[in-house]
């Protein structure tokens, strides 16, 4: 066993764990900081793949903004849930039961797939210049300037969005008539 | 070298841990964390296909890069949602969330 695949197995490994605690942990502050330890897993397992950019994404996305902000909405609703209440739904077992369903029907695909038998991915000739390849093509009016575009609306939308839906119910404009 | 069967069974792995989360807490936070960690094994699995497959075409990160903005909003937009059944009704779980339920 070379040391990459050692790494690879090691992060994967607390990866998976960390998900499953995710999961399983009845504590939901817990659960969020294991989701940041499985997010952080990813990140390494993109530098595994040579992915460096996407790594760095990954941490400033992921853990800086999107599990933050789970950590504060969790502060801000901390007295309902926390403890005495089942975390689980009754029907929890129905949704174990999808889950393995959906996981050994994945593997059987796995198997029937002819490319998982590639053993060492190909040469990348040169990484800055896949970089900068990365930058252009995302303002390339013949490659992928539209998704990045409609991405951009996306998160505009999101933002104005959830500032309206979050405003305070008190200060919220008179005439909408629903308080 | 690492096969590319070992990152597409982790993904596989990853994925359906998330989909027992969404599908089994009550919280709705829970629900949403559970979504995120999907999402999160999709961008592993779309990463190592472009890797493997063709590691000079970039779009495989590209699309990385749209799954990231769009899950950026899903939990923004996702979390102020929360926040406002939290400030109206006081609870959180899934199943008192029945507003609209017929």
């Amino acid at each position: 066993m070379t040391a990459t695949q050692f790494v690879f197995l090691l992060t994967g490994a607390v990866t998976l764990g960390a998900a499953l605690l995710v999961v399983l942990s009845p504590r939901l502050v817990h659960a969020a900081l294991w989701l940041i330890l499985s997010l952080a897993g990813t990140a390494v397992l993109f530098v595994l793949l040579e992915a460096s950019f996407l790594a760095v994404v990954q941490v400033a996305i992921y853990i800086d903004a999107i599990a933050i902000l789970i950590i504060i909405v969790i502060m801000l609703t901390r007295r309902v849930m926390i403890r005495g209440e089942a975390q689980i739904t009754r029907n929890w077992w129905l949704g174990a039961i999808s889950a393995l369903i959906f996981l050994g029907g994945l593997l059987v695909l796995l198997n029937m797939m002819p490319i998982t038998a590639i053993d060492t991915p190909p040469t990348i000739a040169d990484t800055n210049q896949l970089l900068e390849d990365l930058g252009r093509s995302l303002v390339d009016v013949d490659r992928f300037i539209l998704p990045f575009e409609v991405a951009s609306i996306l998160l505009l939308a999101a933002l104005i969005g959830s500032i309206m839906i979050a405003w305070p119910l008190s200060t919220r404009a008179e005439g909408e008539g629903d308080q | 070298m690492i096969p590319l069967s070992w990152y597409l069974i982790l993904a596989a792995g990853l994925f359906c841990v998330g989909l027992y989360g969404a599908l089994a807490r009550r919280n709705a936070l829970a629900i949403l964390m559970g979504i995120e960690l999907m999402l999160n094994a999709v961008n592993l699995n779309l990463v190592a296909f472009w890797r493997y497959l063709t590691p000079n075409l970039i779009s495989g990160q590209v699309f990385v890069l749209i799954v990231l903005a769009v899950a950026a909003s899903e939990a923004a937009v996702g979390l102020a949602l929360i926040i406002s059944i939290y400030r109206r009704r006081s609870t959180i779980a899934a199943e008192d969330i029945d507003m609209m339920k017929w």
